[in-house]
Formats: structure tokens, sequence, C-alpha cells
């Protein structure tokens, strides 16, 4: 187990091999699909989103606030990624991101702007969310909560040893391409 | 509150909660299957983990908590009004609470008005019976394997499939090829031979009330049950698409009459978080049995 922490440099990504399993501590920034297509039509971040270096998380959590009005997510495992795909490269290439974490990998854009820009993507477990809400000590904020909804809102997050597998990395391997070829062939060897 | 609001809440939490015995005991058994020290093994001690502390903190084993779909079977004469309105009110609760996400989307305006209540939402699929019996069963479906979900048109030339039942079983594998990795493997698939576009899906979702275990009654549908079962788990996709053994958790398959012009093979695609529970109901409300 490779530990990640704070600051998410470029340095430490490129370190990083597809197989890789990690555990992230630092900060991480919910965005989903509203956000991403927001982002890519032009829209602007608060000024208190800082991407750079950052780490985007493909999820849109359960978050209830506690007796003493505290955000406090219940539940918060990733959304399949693939839907991104038509942005994510941007996004990537503009905001100067270092990680994504999602679910499913997403497609050779991608991987391509991964590779050039020294990003990674992190496939944590789907529907894990039990697991994956310990692993967030705190809400540190939210954005845009009135105007996507809650499941769509970018929180901030503050998570510990949060476990993910590198499945794409910087220097152009893809989990998801390679296991895709492989079945391919064997199915045919079935039918 | 009334006790069917009452039941239905509790129905909800624990089908959000806890995963079904038939679901778990596949999950170990396939955890037990996986070649230790993989990214597949570790993947899925992740997901025994969380489905212990699901239950065990009375939260939702997914954060996406899905459509939110009811089957119920009731007696001639059951109040199906009452009972809609009833669901509403304990999806609203239950919402409240954290057993179900504010999950539901205008799809015009994208508002959320945060209640999961709306056009759609929850769905009550009604059948009555001769007997006075009525069972409540839900299954919420969550979005990233509602998306994976396919209908083929038969013939389909690409992938040299027949109207037949060989060219079935090449589409539904061909389902699992494309759905790797996104719809939270292992899965489990409903299919429906047959029907026109509308009950095909809904009959293949039907197909998730069954338990993992139970056997096709039909000969030729329990064995493409088990050949799209073994081939699937062949193919080395396994858990979240990392590679691996376990592919699939079941395949459940039924037919239903179609017109000579059509033949769709419908394919819903469960993630492993199967959630899916049921009870029977007393005539005042409160809950009798649990189904699953």
């Amino acid at each position: 187990m490779i530990p990640l922490l704070l600051p998410f440099t470029e340095q430490k990504i490129r370190a990083l091999k597809v197989g890789d399993e990690v555990e992230i501590s630092g900060i991480v920034f919910t965005g989903r699909d509203v956000v991403h297509k927001y982002l890519h039509e032009g829209g602007r971040l608060p000024p208190e989103v800082n991407l750079r270096e950052g780490i985007i998380y493909h999820c849109g959590p359960v978050v209830v606030k506690d007796a003493n009005g505290e955000w406090k997510v219940t539940a918060a495992g990733p959304t399949t990624s693939i839907r991104e795909e038509p942005y994510q490269w941007q996004i990537i290439r503009d905001f100067g991101i270092r990680g994504v974490i999602g679910k499913g990998g997403m497609g050779n854009k991608t991987l391509e702007a991964c590779q050039q820009h020294g990003c990674v993507y992190f496939h944590g477990v789907g529907g894990a969310a039990q697991v994956l809400a310990e692993c967030v000590k705190k809400v540190r904020n939210v954005y845009f909560l009135k105007e996507f909804g809650s499941p769509e809102a970018i929180w901030e997050l503050e998570v510990e040893r949060f476990p993910v597998v590198v499945t794409m990395d910087s220097h152009g391997r893809s989990l998801h391409n390679e296991v895709f070829a492989h079945s391919q062939s064997e199915l045919a060897k079935h039918i | 509150m009334t006790a069917l609001q009452d039941s239905l809440n509790e129905i909800i939490r624990r089908t959000s909660a806890e995963i079904p015995g038939d679901v778990h005991e596949a999950i170990l058994k396939s955890l037990e299957n996986e070649k230790k020290g993989t990214i597949a093994e570790s993947a899925l001690k992740i997901i025994e983990r969380n489905i212990e502390l699901a239950k065990q903190k009375s939260q939702p084993i997914c954060q996406d908590t899905g459509s939110i779909i009811f089957y119920v079977d009731c007696p001639v004469g059951f109040d199906q009004l009452a009972f809609e309105d009833a669901a509403r009110s304990a999806v609203r609760e239950a919402t409240k609470k954290g057993y179900l996400r504010q999950n539901s989307v205008d799809s015009l305006t994208g508002g959320n008005d945060g209640t999961n209540v709306g056009p759609g939402s929850p769905v009550v699929h009604f059948h009555q019976h001769r007997s006075s019996e009525i069972s409540v069963r839900l299954v919420l479906k969550g979005g990233g394997c509602e998306n994976v979900g396919a209908q083929y048109s038969l013939p389909n030339e690409k992938l040299k499939a027949n109207r037949d039942l060989d060219g079935c079983r090449k589409v539904i594998l061909d389902a699992v090829l494309q759905a790797q990795g996104k719809g939270c493997g292992p899965g489990i698939l409903g299919v429906c031979i047959g029907g026109d576009r509308s009950t095909g899906y809904e009959f293949s979702k039907q197909q998730f009330l069954r338990t993992l275990n139970d056997n096709n009654p039909k000969e030729e549908l329990a064995k493409l049950e088990h050949d799209v079962l073994n081939t699937a788990n062949e193919l080395g996709i396994g858990p979240m698409g990392f590679g691996g053994k376990t592919t699939l958790l079941g395949v459940k398959i039924c037919a239903a009459n179609r017109l000579p012009a059509s033949f769709f093979v419908s394919v819903s695609y469960m993630c492993w978080a199967y959630r899916r529970q049921g009870a029977t109901l007393k005539a005042t409300g409160e809950i009798q049995n649990w189904l699953y």
C-alpha cells in the first residue's frame, strides 16, 4: 500500500503505476456530471476552490447535518466516470489537477491528458459507500449546493487513508484497455 | 404516522442498509475463490467490509440509493391509492433520515427538491391475487448499473446473433463484455427474452426478485442461465473490472411472448450492492414476515 499525502506533486503522481494500491490522505473535491459540464462550458469556480495539484472525486455523497449543525458524510462511494470522458481531458489541462478518483475507468482522451499533464486515474471500489465514508474525516465546505443539488454539488472533503487502485497512469497504461482486450479475445473463444 | 408508513419506512431502511442473505453468501464465496494478493481480492475485501459496516451502522450500502421500485402483491379490493400515498410519505421520511440520498432530479429543469418524490418516483407495481396476503418487495437500483442495461433486437448481424437461444446467449454475453467495470461487479443479470421494448425491460428487472440460489423451472432457460454464468466467469473481467475470477454472481432469465416481427432480448444489470428486500404485511399494515 502506497501512502499519498499532500502536496500532490507531479513527481509523486508520475511515480505511480497501473496496479498500485494507494491510500490518499488530504483534500479532495467532489465533482460529477453537472460540475464537469459547467466547467466545460466555461463556468467559473468560486475562488476558494483551487483544483491546481488537486484531486477531483467523481462522487455524489449522502451528506446530513448532525446535531451541532455540522455536515457529515454518511455514504460516499465513487460514481461511474466514463460520463465525464467528453470533459475530463480539458479539466485536467486547464485546472492542473493531478488525480481523478472514480470507478469504471475512462477513455483514451483522458488517458492522453494524464500522460501529457501528469495526472492519474484512481479507481475506488464502487458501492463501498460506508468504508469510504469512514475515510472522510471532515467536510470543509460545500459549493453550488443550492444551484446543483446535494449529489452534484462540490464538496470539499478531508480524507484519510482513502483506498484506491491506480488503473490509468501517467505513462499511457490503462488497466481497463488491457482487461477489455483480454476479455474480448476470451469471449471470442466461447462464441 | 400510520402502521403502513412505519412498515414501509423499515422496509426502505433495511433494503438500503442490509444486503440479502443469498447475495451475501455469493459474495463471500467469490472472495474465497479469488486469487490471493490481487487487486480483485482487495476489492472484494473492501466490499465485504462495507456490507458489514452498512448493516452495523444502519446506513446505505451504496450512496446511490437508486430508483425506488415497489412490487406489491395484494388481494382484490386493496386500496392502491392509499398505499401509494403511504409509499410517498415513507420515501420522504427515509430521505430525511439519510437512508435514501436526495436522488430524484427534474429532467427538464435539473432541479432537485430533495424529497425523492416526483413523476416516476417512487414506482409502484401492483399485482392482485386471490389470496388475502399482502406482500411488499422493494428494489433500489443504482444508476451505474442501470446505465449498462441493454436491449438487443435480433437478428444482430454484428454479433452474428440469430433468432434462437444461441443468438440470445451471444447478445447477453456481449452485454457482460460492454458492462465491464462500469456497473460495479461482480454483477447479476436479469434478462427477458421477448416482450415489447417496455415489458422486456420490466420483466428483466422483475428477475431481481428471485433469489440467486433458486432454479428456473424452464429447463432450457435454467441451462442458459448456467451457461452464461460460467462463460462470463471465464472472461477474466473480475470484480470492478480489475481482472479476476468472478465477473457475475448470478444470471436470471425469463421469456415473454413476442410479435412475429420483433425479437428483443432485454438485459438489466444489478451491481453487487444488490438491494432487495420484502415483507408480508398484516391487514393493519404491520410487518408480519420478512421475505428474504
